[in-house]
């Protein structure tokens, strides 16, 4: 992580004071419900549905033992003893009380953390590739231009009260792991054939009621020209953006509207006149940056472990966890692991304060006191030595972080849904939890293959529907839940050179009408049916059956071949029956 | 009227003219600007009436809408006495990117004034990005708006108070 200089602390510290006298000024009756929702909201606090929740910042994912057990202490302090990681890298509090906001900021400006710009319509958390400076397709530490836009973006004062939220994302290595096409404006590290580092920009992705793949605005910028650029289309995204509609207010509206050819022109036009101003990066900014990240002190190992060999070759489930849970990684005899946060029966991405400590323990002993959070809500020690991956393994089964489900079926992404969250219109974590109950024999699990299933409990989509393998979307009709499904989406590949296909991001497609909550695990059953039926080999991931022959044999698969077309003509029939 | 201008309260010599909304198919009119006294128009009464405006004995000012870029007003900016700034409604943030590009691309020297929804907590980013006269809500108070300038001394960007992003002054 990037340690702060006693400017970046003063940054912080300043703003808690400044969000103190704010909430005393509401609490004291001078200022208005409606102002003061506005700026708490700049300051990750929402109103929900039984008691505020405050979203605190991780910036692009990355945290310290120690901040992770500040995260505990104030689970334990303030709240319910537990938080919610979410997709994007954050962490939540459900239950905390208004009046001790300020508390729990003020503690977190100890260990260098805050809640700024986590909502509002300004630039939120920047998020980043989980397997940043580790992973062995890398071409840039996301991190280090993570953190640069970090500093660029917070309380920057032309774009705080944009038309809409604005969500930046930062791809370092050759694979897509962080979304890139459904943000607001995706980054995307490549190297020319001069061999200089800049970015593939994408802009006007993203999820949501009006989900669309975001296009390529610029080949290549050259990294010196990162933050004009920025300045430049933020500006033009200020200045035309529309305001008359909070559902048609994203960036990705604008491109569309605009057309992709003008808005690139005005663009270009606009960075045309800030380009080469001081707001152009220098190397020495870069290093400056780069240095306030602690170097990790690896040690010269071979670059496989014969213990290691021996104990996949002796011990199954330890070898099916090392199958999914641990990858690769850039140096030498080290591996990144990542600890699952999907246990079946605990709702996604949940961790209590017990297990935060636990994990900041494992991060002190065997991951240089460093851990991640990544977008699908698992935790990630990136710097394990092979040879300690066995002891981490059983500790972490301890703590119930080990199944072994990274890129399966049950490593559900899913929001917090209508148990929590005042927006949704259906409750996504005991789908969530039927689906795990359902698919719970591992060797059918591992036999199915890759999958993403995502789940979001209202339109707005938190849980990434729209780009899993299989979507569920939580849905309201007269009252009553139901769940529409989509299948085909897809966030970008992300284990490059591991897959046989590689499929760029993709939309998921509905299947047709929507389902009772009841009978979501049988049609996720029959989609898996289906797919085991038709695919060519092992290799082929479900994803890729999909794309290969259409979604029109899963429809029949899950409706039968008479209402496969009555389904897909939206009809809202409620009865589903599932044949049995 | 409550005035900050230059982080002091201050009284108005300034008045401002609003169009007259249109009814119907109806063009929207302007209201009769007197001969004397400092008076703010539209953009539109001031592309109308300029020669006019100005053989008047008091100053002239323009304000421009939310949705009206700077660049409508560029070629005139240098010899305008003052510019407002409307921000129509709390959380609309266009006038913000107008204010800087009026200061830092047109080179405009004179007071810059925000009308509207102009709140406490919503001037330091004003102040920022080149708004040095802030004509309040009714209900704000001028002492405690005051100290909001105050608040977040620390900076990372750079913007019209401060020409140099922090990594350049870091730098140095």
């Amino acid at each position: 992580m990037y340690i702060y200089d006693e400017i970046d602390q003063r940054v912080v510290d300043q703003r808690v004071a400044q969000f103190r006298g704010q909430t005393e000024r509401f609490l004291a009756g001078k200022l208005g419900e409606d102002e003061f929702r506005q700026l708490r909201l700049r300051n990750g606090l929402y109103v929900q549905r039984y008691a505020p929740m405050l979203r605190v910042a991780i910036p692009y994912g990355i945290l310290s033992s120690k901040q992770l057990r500040m995260l505990a202490h104030i689970a334990r302090k303030y709240d319910r003893d537990y938080g919610h990681f979410s997709t994007r890298q954050n962490i939540q509090y459900n239950w905390p009380k208004l009046e001790e906001v300020p508390d729990i900021l003020a503690d977190l400006a100890t260990v260098q953390m805050h809640a700024i710009q986590t909502s509002g319509n300004c630039v939120r958390n920047i998020t980043a590739d989980h397997f940043g400076g580790v992973a062995q397709d890398e071409i840039v530490d996301s991190f280090v231009w993570c953190e640069i836009i970090r500093q660029w973006s917070t309380f920057h004062p032309e774009f705080n009260w944009l038309p809409r939220k604005f969500k930046i994302a930062v791809n370092g290595a050759t694979s897509d792991r962080v979304a890139t096409h459904v943000h607001d404006i995706g980054l995307h590290a490549v190297k020319n054939e001069q061999g200089e580092i800049g970015f593939r920009v994408v802009i006007g992705g993203g999820l949501g009621r009006t989900p669309i793949i975001g296009p390529v605005v610029r080949e290549f910028l050259p990294w010196q020209h990162l933050l004009t650029y920025l300045e430049a289309a933020l500006r033009v995204y200020n200045r035309n953006g529309r305001r008359d509609n909070p559902y048609k207010a994203r960036i990705k509206i604008l491109v569309k509207e605009t057309g992709l050819e003008t808005f690139r022109a005005k663009v270009e036009a606009e960075w045309a006149l800030l380009k080469d101003g001081p707001n152009t990066l220098t190397d020495a900014e870069v290093q400056r940056v780069e240095a306030r990240f602690p170097k990790v002190a690896y040690l010269s190992l071979p670059a496989a472990d014969a213990g290691l060999k021996r104990q996949l070759e002796s011990d199954t489930a330890f070898r099916n966890w090392h199958q999914r849970n641990v990858q690769a990684h850039k140096v030498p005899g080290y591996a990144a692991v990542t600890l699952s946060l999907k246990k079946t029966g605990v709702p996604t991405g949940d961790a209590t304060s017990a297990q935060m400590d636990a994990v900041a323990d494992l991060a002190d002993q065997y991951s240089f006191g460093e851990l991640r959070v990544s977008h699908e809500q698992n935790l990630i020690l990136a710097d394990v030595r092979q040879s300690e991956l066995f002891a981490l393994w059983e500790k972490a089964k301890a703590i119930g972080f080990a199944t072994p489900n990274i890129g399966l079926l049950t490593n559900i992404i899913c929001c917090p849904g209508g148990d929590f969250c005042a927006l949704a219109n259906a409750k996504s974590i005991p789908v969530a939890a039927a689906i795990q109950e359902r698919f719970d024999d591992l060797d059918y699990l591992h036999d199915i293959g890759e999958l993403d299933l995502n789940i979001s409990g209202c339109i707005n989509a938190c849980g990434h529907h729209h780009v899993g393998h299989i979507g569920i979307l939580g849905v309201d009709k007269n009252s009553e839940e139901w769940y529409q499904i989509e299948i085909g989406g897809n966030q970008g590949e992300t284990r490059q050179g591991q897959i046989r296909n590689p499929l760029g991001a993709a939309i998921g497609k509905v299947l047709g009408r929507a389902f009772a909550r009841a009978d979501v695990p049988d049609v996720i059953e029959r989609l898996i049916e289906c797919y085991l039926a038709r695919r060519d080999s092992d290799a082929e991931r479900f994803i890729d059956v999909v794309h290969r022959i259409g979604i029109e044999p899963f429809k029949e698969s899950v409706y039968g071949a008479q209402s496969a077309k009555a389904a897909a003509s939206g009809s809202t029939a409620p009865a589903l029956s599932v044949p049995a | 009227m409550k005035l900050i201008q230059n982080r002091r309260a201050a009284t108005d010599s300034w008045q401002l003219f609003k169009p007259v909304p249109a009814e119907g198919e109806a063009e929207v009119t302007f209201t009769a600007v007197p001969a004397e006294g400092d008076a703010i128009v539209p953009l539109a009464q001031w592309q109308q009436q300029k020669d006019a405006l100005l053989a008047r004995q008091g100053r002239t000012g323009v304000w421009l809408d939310a949705h009206e870029g700077a660049d409508l007003i560029a070629a005139d900016a240098l010899s305008l006495p003052l510019i407002a700034l409307n921000f129509p409604k709390f959380g609309d943030g266009r006038s913000l990117s107008t204010a800087r590009l009026l200061r830092e691309r047109y080179g405009y020297q004179g007071e810059l004034r925000a009308i509207g929804e102009v709140f406490r907590d919503l001037v330091l980013g004003m102040h920022r990005c080149g708004i040095d006269s802030f004509a309040l809500r009714d209900d704000q108070d001028v002492d405690d708006t005051i100290k909001a300038l105050e608040e977040l001394p620390l900076a990372y960007q750079a913007s019209v108070d401060q020409p140099l992003p922090l990594f350049r002054r870091r730098a140095g």
